[in-house]
């Protein structure tokens, strides 16, 4: 844990991390965006990631950010700055915000003492009257004082700031002249407080940059693999993937229906699909649990579907708006019978858009559902990104032409894919079927169907050539260490290998975006000499773990560092497990 | 599909017998099972609709009855138990020009599908559903269905549920479809009738068809002396179908309900434009 130090001076820093806390309905989230815009406009790199308790409207809120001089996708071991406009039920996020000597708390005296779990930390204090500030301005607010006080504190200019507040204001004008107001007052207010951490001049901005979250990008990346039909069902943390893609759709000729149920989605996705039309649902653990039964149709009928998972923490309805990676066994093993299908796993914000455009291309290409995991941290955290590398088209569905004679829909193919009659053809009409079926697609309870049909559809997926997306493959390669991961621990892992190869640690880094079928020659490849692999991941029970041992002989000696979710890994959970490891 | 355009001039539609419409498989049903009866209605049915087969897709969930897509030569579908009306809808409205047949029993429609029945209802999406009803589960042999009498003795419910039945018309006709009618296998030619027109309604079409199991309900067999060809008289008016289900005996065959609602048509602007102009709103 990098603990924040009070050095007793002012600090330059590349990275500083904030939350604006208070009770649901103060407008934390809405200052935590604007002040996360004018990071983005004054050209810093910046990720935002939201927390509050299980009430609807009201109850606690805080938006946590990090403001960087380089790519971040992840938060730090501490927050350089707590601020809130009130302090209601705000130590409930305890664990969430860790705070160090360093730190700072940033407060209304009006509101009463900060929670004692902050101010064991040692953290400084600041004191702004925020409310009575915002009463000095007509019509202010004071989450906007409070945005002043935080752009001056860590030294973000009067422009950006403004923009952002214009961005967000701008289609309520009577709003923007008070907010303004309200941003001087608070940036004035600053300046009677000892400024600990201010950040270093933005990095030249060598490319175009994006403003996004993690279900934004699956959406639209859903768009650009071709998806133009999408059956909803609302759940937390996805739903915002789906309302995203309602107008977006319609823009692109697209159609988005909302489903009574999620056993209704995923079977109208399939439909949509069945009609020739690449389809699509999200959810997250309790809507794929009732999807599942149609997966296994889908794999049966060879029906290209897309299912994004935005994990939250399970069992049951769990913790809704938390994130965890407990999906990982039901999304690969969750299907009765022998049904192989696709599993990938976004590691990234942006990662997002090219794991689930590349998700529909696999489906279409090879005619079986496919999942993609993503999770509450990535899928709800909205970032400052490089724009996205393109991906290459994909070679799309194999469409049997209407001349093809004696057409078989489940032909016994050297690859494993048959070209699929859409319907409208004439002279191909089949029934697409989830009993087992003879290569015409007619029901047959033969044996000799069943295997030739098992070995057809697992074929399709075992010879398909991947190339090199199944994984980043990243740190140093001549390391006889490696560590493999997935998913929204890669950023923290990253990072923490980063800092542990500053003291002599050196380990390769394998972040899986193929999990099903599991890539294991590629795998083993990419482990070739290695004595020591670490597997990280954020569950209770080591599912990728035990996943990877049961599928491949991991060389050396195999440790796991897991565990479960609301709580993400931070960069400096890892550095010291990586020190302990290497000493091991 | 029958339009003219510029100059030149669509095909005019091939008649086809009713037989061009089935496929060349033999069903499992057992002999005498009503179902066959419904094969044949909705051969005829498509042959005076003149559907060139190919952009008809039937739509089936688990069951006896559900096996029907395969027996049909148009497109077909045969998915998860109860969940025939959700394939359905995700395909009619990604395909609106296909004609969207869904077809299955009442268990399929009623019991595990019930919720799917309500909202498709609700939904009114331009398709038709076909339920054979017979009161029983006759794939696995003989379990009473939301159909069935409270009374009826069978092995998993001895001296019967003494559940009342469920009352298919009702329900559809308060959640909203927009085409409600009940046929009987006994009378093909009626049954193709209704089928036709449930096909031409605009709006989600439910037709209720009394298909006896001659194997496990061999009783059904006196079907064909309690129903009341022609007993209903269709209208448009929701109150009046209300008063007139009061005094349905249940045998009561014809249309009931023929309304005005307008389809399911999805919203939302249409104007096509490409994917990558969705990057502008992601752009600093």
């Amino acid at each position: 844990m990098q603990q924040l130090q009070n050095t007793g001076a002012g600090q330059t820093a590349r990275s500083v991390s904030v939350v604006l806390a208070g009770s649901g309905g103060a407008g934390v989230m809405t200052a935590g965006n604007m002040l996360l815009e004018a990071a983005a406009g004054a050209g810093y790199y910046a990720l935002m990631t939201r927390s509050s308790g299980p009430q609807i409207r009201g109850g606690e809120a805080a938006a946590m950010l990090r403001i960087a001089c380089q790519p971040v996708e992840c938060m730090e071991d501490q927050f350089h700055v707590l601020a809130a406009v009130d302090w209601e039920n705000v130590q409930r996020f305890n664990a969430e915000i860790p705070l160090g000597p360093g730190s700072l708390i940033v407060g209304d005296p009006d509101q009463g003492d900060p929670p004692e779990v902050y101010l064991r930390s040692g953290a400084a204090r600041a004191e702004v009257s925020l409310k009575k500030i915002a009463k000095s301005v007509p019509e202010g607010r004071a989450n906007m004082v409070l945005l002043g006080t935080l752009a001056a504190l860590l030294g973000l200019p009067d422009d950006a700031v403004a923009r952002a507040v214009e961005r967000t204001l701008g289609k309520r004008p009577a709003a923007l002249a008070p907010s303004l107001a309200a941003v001087a007052a608070g940036r004035a207010a600053a300046t009677g407080i000892e400024r600990r951490y201010w950040l270093a001049p933005p990095p030249p901005k060598d490319g175009a940059r994006w403003l996004l979250t993690g279900n934004e990008a699956a959406g639209y990346g859903a768009i650009k693999g071709g998806v133009r039909f999408v059956a909803a069902y609302p759940i937390t943390p996805a739903t915002e993937l789906l309302e995203w893609m309602s107008p977006a759709l319609a823009q692109v000729g697209g159609t988005l229906v909302q489903a009574e149920d999620e056993l209704a989605s995923i079977n109208m996705a399939i439909g949509g699909s069945y009609g020739g039309v690449p389809s699509l649902t999200a959810t997250s653990g309790p809507g794929l649990s009732l999807m599942i039964e149609a997966l296994g149709l889908a794999v049966a009928a060879e029906i290209p579907v897309v299912v994004v998972d935005v994990m939250r923490v399970g069992p049951s309805t769990g913790i809704p708006t938390k994130s965890e990676q407990g999906d990982l066994n039901i999304a690969v093993h969750g299907l009765h019978g022998d049904a192989p299908h696709l599993v990938l796993a976004a590691n990234s914000v942006a990662d997002c858009l090219g794991t689930t455009q590349w998700a529909v291309q696999l489906a279409e290409a090879l005619q079986a559902p496919a999942i993609v995991l993503s999770d509450q941290f990535l899928g709800q955290a909205r970032a400052v990104v490089e724009r996205p590398a393109q991906l290459a088209a994909g070679s799309g569905r194999a469409i049997a032409p209407g001349s093809t004679p004696g057409y078989r829909r489940y032909a016994l193919t050297a690859n494993g894919v048959s070209p699929m009659a859409l319907p409208g053809t004439a002279g191909l009409a089949y029934t697409a079927d989830g009993l087992e079926h003879a290569e015409r697609g007619t029901p047959s309870s033969q044996a000799t169907d069943h295997v030739a049909q098992l070995d057809k559809r697992r074929r399709k997926l075992t010879e398909w050539d991947y190339g090199d997306r199944w994984a980043d493959v990243e740190g140093d390669a001549a390391a006889n260490c490696a560590i493999v991961t997935f998913g929204s621990c890669t950023a923290p892992v990253r990072e923490g290998l980063a800092r542990a190869a500053a003291e002599g640690v050196a380990a390769r880094l394998i972040s899986l975006r193929l999990l099903a079928p599991l890539p294991a020659r590629r795998l083993l490849a990419a482990l070739d000499g290695v004595r020591d692999v670490l597997v990280i991941e954020q569950n209770h029970t080591a599912q990728l773990y035990k996943y990877l041992r049961a599928e491949c002989d991991l060389p050396g000696r195999v440790t796991s560092l897991h565990r479960p979710g609301a709580l993400q890994f931070s960069p400096g959970d890892i550095h010291r497990h990586l020190l302990e490891w290497s000493r091991a | 599909m029958n339009e003219v355009v510029s100059g030149t001039v669509a095909p005019v539609p091939v008649m086809r017998g009713p037989n061009e419409y089935k496929s060349d498989l033999k069903p499992v049903w057992c002999p005498g099972c009503g179902d066959f009866g419904v094969v044949n209605a909705l051969a005829k049915a498509m042959a005076k609709l003149a559907l060139e087969p190919q952009d008809v897709a039937v739509v089936s969930g688990i069951g006896c009855s559900s096996r029907i897509p395969a027996y049909m030569a148009s497109y077909g579908f045969h998915g998860v138990h109860g969940r025939a009306l959700a394939a359905g809808t995700g395909l009619k409205i990604a395909r609106p020009d296909l004609t969207v047949i869904v077809t299955g029993g009442d268990g399929d429609g009623y019991s595990i599908g019930g919720n799917h029945f309500l909202h498709a209802c609700r939904r009114n999406v331009d398709m038709t559903y076909i339920v054979m009803d017979n009161r029983v589960y006759g794939m696995t042999k003989g379990q009473p269905s939301p159909t069935t009498e409270p009374d009826w003795d069978s092995k998993l419910s001895p001296d019967g549920t003494g559940l009342r039945e469920f009352q298919p018309l009702v329900i559809a006709l308060t959640s909203g479809a927009n085409f409600i009618a009940r046929g009987f296998t006994g009378d093909p030619n009626g049954l193709a009738e209704i089928i036709e027109q449930a096909v031409r309604h605009p709006g989600f079409s439910f037709v209720e068809v009394l298909s006896p199991c001659v194997t496990f309900r061999p009783e059904q067999k006196e079907w064909k002396k309690l129903v009341m060809p022609d007993a209903f008289k269709p209208t448009p008016d929701v109150p009046r179908a209300v008063r007139r289900l009061l005094r349905d005996t249940g045998f009561d065959l014809g249309v009931l309900y023929a309304g005005e609602r307008p389809p399911y048509a999805p919203r939302g602007p249409r104007a096509v434009r490409a994917p990558s102009d969705l990057e502008a709103r992601f752009e600093l």
